[in-house]
């Protein structure tokens, strides 16, 4: 299988990564490498096995609906680039 | 081409949030209304190193759901990351379900319209997951910023999403209010829609009538009250058949609703806003659900709304109509029952009457809820078996409902006595007002006798003033005929 540089800067940009040049030519290679990786699997006869969600073959624990968390704004907002009224700040997003 | 040769086809998905105390992943509290981000903890946060747990109040009201509206509860369900990029979703993915949803199929019935235009619906459910809420972004004036309160983030929702089986805006309508009935009933969901707590999309198209295939559709989002979904609908409706019409495709697309204009409008829509690239989520393991628990949390499960409207129909011979409408809600289908249990099954009808009638009215009146309703069912009760009864008429009930409502008095055989209401059934008291009043309106009789009937009604509404409204009309009725040898 062999990947466009489209693709490439499309999923580059779904994920907000900025890339130039060199590095669109290194990750494409790499992502080729991965792909060559699946195709090898895909040829496996999986009839029948059930796909596998996680590696652990445990279920997840569950937590009784009990509130325990304090409030610690004070503290998660020493660490904030910039708040007001409480709020976190950032750069203006519409809609 | 007109409308009627268009076929409307509509599907809702809703996000109902659970109300649970705490959020689905977090031990931090889900109340409404605290101030910003004292509720936000670090796994809503999305601090580096933390993990989520899930809430066992959250997978419990799920079950709950599927029993509800006969769906499969999935014994293993997996949990999946949602990708996008928002300030108010910090971890820059959504946790959700995607491919092994936690509830598959079920169908909700509904009566859509009123009286002799009503008809029963069936609407299939496709699917309803577990998610986690966003926080919120405030766009207002914060020097050019956006402000983030994440006090929301990480409350659970169940995303509950029906097949695409609506065919007006008033079956969807119809369709959300017996959904957020129901999950109010079975105490999932608070249901306040001012709060969020309930929101609908609804994906619209329309095809030529006869038309197998779907025509291209587009999704209106966030609708938080029932007359925006109405409204909302109509507008995209009549919007895209005008487009086809004019020759302009359909482009499948995210709408907003505006309520100030009643119009829909695009949203800036980012080329790659549907592409999530889900998978699962690695921090979380496939959520098991035993059958030992679902069998529990049905024992558990109150009686149904559409069981309890069967019962209604069977029970006190009800019509669809009028047992749908008493089983809106957990609180009017008790008061119900309360008031029936009180006033017998023979009054059943009457029953239903008032609580449909004057205690919905003077309730809607008051902004006031069934069940802090002043009159109780035991009062309301009462009065019915005096209306039964004859011992008064239903005008004199109406003026008794309202003195019951005013707390002039305990019950309405009280109000009667101190208030003299009893109804006179005493011929021969009636049969001397109906005298007095033939001998004090010579030019009415004249008239009825001259072939008037409305003379005669006007007669009877002189006896019935002169007994103060206590005169049983009936008797009234008969006695005039008889004296005016009709």
């Amino acid at each position: 299988m062999s990947l466009t540089p489209e693709v490439v800067r499309h999923v580059a940009k779904l994920a907000h990564i900025a890339m130039d040049a060199d590095e669109e030519k290194a990750t494409r290679d790499k992502l080729e490498g991965i792909f060559a990786l699946i195709e090898a699997m895909q040829a496996v006869d999986t009839t029948g096995v059930e796909p596998m969600s996680h590696p652990q073959d445990i279920a997840q624990r569950l937590r009784p609906d009990v509130v325990s968390e304090p409030d610690r704004r004070d503290a998660y907002q020493s660490v904030a680039p910039q708040t007001a009224d409480g709020l976190y700040l950032v750069p203006r997003v519409i809609e | 081409m007109s409308q009627t040769q268009w076929e409307v086809v509509i599907g809702l998905e809703v996000h109902a949030q659970l109300n649970t105390a705490s959020k689905i992943f977090s031990a931090a509290s889900t109340a409404f209304g605290a101030e910003p981000n004292r509720q936000a903890c670090g796994v809503d946060l999305a601090l580096p190193g933390v993990l989520p747990v899930l809430n066992r109040g959250a997978v419990e009201r799920a079950i709950r759901f599927g029993l509800a509206i006969g769906g499969r509860v999935a014994e293993k369900s997996i949990f999946a990351r949602k990708n996008y990029f928002y300030p108010d979703l910090p971890k820059g993915y959504q946790i959700s379900q995607f491919e092994r949803p936690v509830v598959e199929g079920g169908t909700l019935t509904l009566r859509v319209g009123e009286g002799d235009k009503a008809y029963e619906k069936r609407v299939r459910l496709t699917r309803a997951h577990l998610e986690e809420d966003a926080g919120k972004s405030l766009h207002e004036d914060f020097h050019g910023m956006s402000g983030i309160d994440l006090n929301r983030a990480g409350t659970p929702l169940l995303e509950i999403v029906s097949e695409p089986d609506m065919r007006s805006s008033a079956e969807a309508v119809a369709y959300a209010k017996a959904l957020h009935g129901l999950v109010r009933w079975i105490d999932i969901c608070d249901g306040n829609m001012q709060e969020g707590s309930f929101r609908c999309d609804a994906n619209v198209s329309v095809r030529p009538r006869g038309q197998e295939a779907f025509g291209t559709r587009r999704e209106i989002k966030n609708l938080n009250s029932f007359r925006f979904l109405q409204q909302a609908i109509d507008y995209e409706v009549q919007w895209q058949i005008n487009e086809i019409e004019e020759g302009r495709a359909i482009q499948q697309a995210t709408v907003l609703f505006d309520p100030d204009s009643g119009a829909t409008r695009m949203m800036r829509s980012k080329e790659d806003a549907h592409d999530y690239r889900y998978f699962p989520d690695p921090d979380l393991l496939p959520l098991v659900i035993p059958s030992t628990w679902i069998e529990e949390v049905k024992a558990a499960l109150p009686e149904l709304p559409a069981a309890l409207a069967a019962r209604f129909q069977s029970d006190f011979g009800l019509s669809a109509y009028d047992a749908t409408t008493l089983t809106a809600s957990r609180e009017t289908g008790q008061f119900y029952l309360d008031t029936v249990a009180a006033a017998g099954a023979a009054n059943a009808k009457l029953c239903a009457n008032w609580i449909m009638g004057d205690l919905a009215a003077r309730l809607n009146k008051a902004e006031r809820d069934v069940a802090d309703s002043p009159v109780s069912p035991i009062q309301l009760a009462g009065l019915v078996i005096r209306i039964a009864d004859n011992t008064v008429s239903n005008a004199i009930a109406k003026k008794i409902f309202e003195a019951l409502w005013q707390g002039e008095g305990a019950s309405a055989d009280e109000i009667i006595d101190t208030q003299g209401l009893k109804q006179v059934t005493d011929s021969g008291a009636i049969e001397a007002l109906v005298d007095e009043v033939l001998a004090a309106n010579p030019k009415s009789v004249e008239e009825f006798r001259a072939g008037k009937e409305k003379a005669f009604n006007a007669l009877v509404g002189q006896v019935m003033k002169a007994s103060k409204g206590k005169a049983n009309p009936a008797q009234v009725n008969e006695l005039l005929r008889r004296k005016l040898g009709a």
